[in-house]
């Protein structure tokens, strides 16, 4: 069912100024990174295996991105709100599992059984981040429902801080690193064991989540919501159920996320949602938000170029420290699309409602 | 029936309860337990507790019609509270909890027992004052409207003045100090005659208000003749600040001054045009990085301009980075604009703290040594000289938000806040309104960027963060969204204030959140709500009483 896109009142096809200062700007970023990649590659400072190991470190960042995209995209999908509080959702599981996983390996039991601790570190966790994901809806969300759209939006930066801050105040402000799992040390072949572990990870989640939406009543439900949230509840579906559960979903995968994140990068603290938050937004859009398998090509996408971006975009030009730029590529991303493209790569899949 | 009363009784007392553990367990209360307001025995602690618990007794209270139900449904309400209290003293001390939560001592369970431990002594003393505090808050709402209003403020007037003991005391006459304040907080005698003189001046208030309309008809003095001398006399005090105040007290005024043009300009995008901007403190940015480059011998071109050049220059500089942050994001819709703009003042944040910029903007360590301002031979070196710069800045930054606001552009930027297609079908064009909202409001922030440099004399990355834009925000939520007194008093509450009470610091940000959520909640036109903001907002309120019987009868709620 697909009609004309609704178009919006931009003046038809008359291009004025400002558009046209915006596409230079944009032409000239193209240009600078073009030529930079083009310098890079000349000069030739990267082998082959070390762009590889580009290609896969940012393949596993990106998996997770995907998952916690997931989150954004589906709440914006039931809500058309952006839930800015889901970075800190993230940071609740993996903050809070750092003391089931420091008890288990005190214990001797994440020596003895990895596995099952791990499973049972990454269900502890998404445990956690849904609770939080629910309670953020129900105090923060539900009872601004209809109200203007700048009203939630502040609730969400405020719960977002709440949160942040609530974890600090909580467990401190210290850097707190994961204990080592000496099954996922070392390499296999040329991934990492932790990577490797993140991928299936990622995969399983991404194949629950999808026999969720298209199996159950509940998930049906989700969609029908996302679809037309009038017409649902005219159906008899119960739309504050549904856009809890879809809170429920999008906490728990950001709640694997948390510890697949930390598996990768050890270290857990109180800021950490942030970043992780924004690209995973990022990502989200990039796909498309709404849009499901967008997410999840959106958070591969953006995690392969930030990985290879600093250096192969800005080393031919001799820029110091170019690690350093890894951010700034990632808002830059955000910026652009939002500016070029905001439907994204796969475009959005939103129900008949106008958007505004 | 009863049963349901109960039950709801109960359940707003857990709330309250769980309120009271997350404050406890995050480290707010325990931390405040040395302030102490009134006489040796009340801290801010407990006066917190209390609050909380004659809050639930308030809310509970609140729902039924007379006394005879208020009282003990709210007692209960505040009994439950207080046994959730002793609960958690009862866990932090029996647990040991330190190893995951950092605030679960011993000395929180002191706390939360007001003194008594976990024990049948701290139970009976808890519940002791659950009882006073039900009863109180119980009576308070079952008084007339405006006598429940005098006393609370009243009471608040007293605990305000109680932790503002160390500011000013020594500001106050010998003789009144030593009669109002103890060695710590105020004293008790202290305390009753502040309670009384507060209480008589907020229903003196209250009766002039009551009578406003019959006394502006009879006042001897016309409006247009009170109106500037009360005007002039603020003023008179606004300008003696550096006289009495000290230097601790001016840099305060000095960075309450900066929130207040920041919020001033912020105002005219969020508040007056609708745009929410969490990217504004790249404009700060901006204008103080420009004023650093331009006078500090250390980096790039080694200018070293006059700081009377520098100000203009880093003005314009943020209005030119205003219409470039402008210009991209003008057809987004609202919450696409607020995350382009964040990543803006991230992007920006980035780059000054990059390697790559290193030799002209001073990389993580920042630039130092930027020129102070002076007029002829007088060098303006002090925050208390400071102060006035400041001063003049603000009224400048506030004359012309009035003036906008009351001019055609501001009219047009009212009507793109309420609905940008209606605007645009009216004539408005949405292109240069927009960025005019954006490059006056970022210049605000630039000048106020430019003068926090000059002040400080140095600019480091970390000062630029996000939480300096969420601060900004969270002050006009606060005040209320395109009220102009309402930037003042946000600036005062959510950054003088947490300057003065330097305990509070680490919690700043989380109760920044609290206040977001909670105002939006409660109160989303702000403390002092803008008035054409108001009239919407009741209007809404109107509409929303008009349909929601027909909700009702369709069965969805």
């Amino acid at each position: 069912m697909t009609i004309a896109a609704p178009r919006r009142f931009t003046g038809g096809r008359r291009i004025d100024i400002s558009q046209l200062i915006v596409w230079a700007i944009g032409g000239i970023l193209l240009a600078i990174v073009l030529l930079g990649s083009i310098l890079t590659l000349r000069a030739g400072h990267y082998t082959a295996a070390q762009w590889r190991d580009f290609v896969v470190f940012g393949i596993a960042q990106g998996a997770i991105y995907a998952l916690i995209a997931l989150g954004y995209t589906m709440v914006y999908g039931v809500l058309r709100m952006i839930n800015f509080a889901h970075g800190e959702v993230f940071m609740s599981g993996a903050m809070t599992t750092f003391f089931l996983a420091d008890y288990l390996n005190r214990s001797g039991f994440l020596k003895a059984h990895p596995w099952i601790s791990l499973v049972a570190m990454l269900l502890f966790s998404g445990l956690v981040s849904m609770t939080v994901a629910v309670l953020v809806e129900r105090i923060a969300y539900r009872p601004l429902r209809g109200a203007p759209r700048l009203v939630p939006l502040i609730t969400a930066v405020g719960a977002s801080f709440f949160l942040q801050y609530t974890f600090r105040g909580l467990f401190g402000s210290g850097v707190r690193a994961y204990p080592a799992i000496p099954v996922l040390q070392g390499k296999l072949w040329v991934f990492q064991k932790t990577q490797v572990a993140v991928f299936i990870g990622v995969l399983i989640t991404l194949a629950l989540l999808v026999l969720f939406l298209q199996r159950t009543r509940a998930g049906l439900a989700i969609r029908a919501v996302a679809e037309d949230r009038e017409a649902a509840a005219l159906m008899g579906v119960d739309v504050d159920r549904a856009i809890v559960t879809t809170f429920a979903v999008g906490g728990f995968m950001a709640g694997i996320a948390g510890v697949l994140y930390a598996l990768v990068f050890v270290q857990v603290q109180f800021f950490m949602g942030f970043l992780p938050g924004i690209k995973a937004f990022t990502a989200a859009v990039l796909g498309g938000i709404g849009n499901l398998p967008g997410a999840a090509v959106g958070g591969l996408v953006l995690g392969v170029i930030e990985s290879i971006g600093p250096s192969l975009f800005f080393d031919g030009y001799g820029i110091r420290a170019a690690h350093q730029l890894k951010d700034v590529i990632a808002f830059t991303i955000l910026v652009l699309i939002l500016i070029f493209r905001p439907t994204g790569l796969l475009g959005e899949r939103l129900g008949g409602e106008e958007r505004v | 029936m009863i049963v349901r009363a109960a039950r709801r009784a109960i359940f707003i007392g857990l709330v309250a309860g769980i309120a009271a553990w997350h404050l406890s367990l995050v480290g707010l209360i325990p931390a405040f337990a040395q302030r102490r307001l009134v006489g040796d025995t009340l801290t801010f602690s407990y006066a917190l507790l209390i609050a909380l618990l004659a809050l639930a007794a308030f809310a509970t209270g609140r729902r039924y019609p007379g006394a005879a139900q208020r009282i003990p449904w709210g007692i209960l309400s505040a009994l439950v509270s207080s046994l959730m209290l002793f609960l958690l003293a009862l866990l932090v001390t029996h647990l040991n909890l330190r190893q995951i939560l950092l605030n679960a001592t011993p000395e929180l369970a002191r706390v939360l027992t007001f003194g008594g431990g976990a024990s049948g002594a701290g139970l009976v003393r808890l519940l002791l004052i659950g009882l006073l505090a039900g009863l109180f808050a119980g009576g308070l709402s079952a008084l007339p409207r405006p006598w429940g209003r005098v006393i609370v403020s009243a009471a608040l007037m007293t605990l305000l003045l109680g932790l503002l003991r160390d500011v000013l005391g020594p500001l106050l006459p010998q003789v009144v100090t030593s009669f109002l304040y103890g060695t710590a907080g105020l004293s008790l005698a202290g305390a009753v005659v502040t309670f009384l003189l507060a209480a008589v001046l907020f229903t003196l208030r209250w009766s002039l208000r009551a009578n406003a309309v019959t006394a502006r008809a009879t006042a001897a003095v016309p409006a247009t003749v009170r109106q500037p001398v009360i005007q002039a006399l603020l003023l008179l005090i606004l300008a003696s600040v550096p006289l009495w105040a000290g230097l601790f007290l001016s840099n305060v005024a000095d960075f309450v001054g900066f929130y207040i043009l920041m919020g001033l300009g912020l105002n005219l995008v969020l508040g007056f045009a609708g745009l929410l901007d969490l990217g504004y403190v790249a404009f700060f940015a901006v204008g103080a990085y420009t004023m650093a480059v331009l006078t500090s011998p250390e980096v790039g071109q080694r200018f070293t301009l006059d700081f009377w050049v520098a100000l203009p220059i880093a003005v314009v500089t943020t209005v030119l980075a205003g219409l470039l942050v402008g210009l991209p994001v003008l057809r987004m819709r609202g919450d696409y604009l607020a995350i382009a703009t964040l990543g803006f003042g991230e992007i920006v944040r980035l780059l000054v703290l990059s390697d790559w910029l290193k030799p002209y903007l001073g990389g993580a360590q920042g630039v130092t040594r930027i020129a102070r301002p002076s007029i002829a031979s007088w060098r303006i070196d002090s925050p208390q000289e400071f102060y006035l710069l400041v001063l003049i800045s603000c009224l400048f930054a506030w004359f012309l938000s009035v003036r906008l606001r009351d001019s055609r552009l501001g009219r047009s930027w009212f009507a793109i806040r309420e609905d940008e297609h209606v605007a645009q079908a009216m004539g408005i064009n949405r292109v240069t309104v927009k960025l005019s909202a954006f490059a006056i409001g970022a210049s605000f922030g630039g000048l106020s960027g430019a003068l926090f440099a000059s002040l400080v004399g140095s600019v480091v990355p970390a000062s630029f963060s996000l939480l300096v834009s969420i601060n900004v925000v969270a002050l006009l939520v606060l005040g209320g969204m395109g009220s102009l007194p309402g930037v003042v008093v946000g600036a005062l509450a959510l950054v003088g204030l947490p300057e003065l009470l330097r305990e509070f610091q680490e919690y700043r940000l989380l109760v920044y959140g609290i206040v977001l959520i909670a105002m939006m909640l409660f109160r989303p036109a702000g403390l002092l709500p803008e008035r054409i903001h108001r009239r919407e907002l009741e209007e809404a309120v109107e509409e929303a009483r008009e349909i929601a019987p027909a909700e009702i009868a369709t069965g969805r709620g």
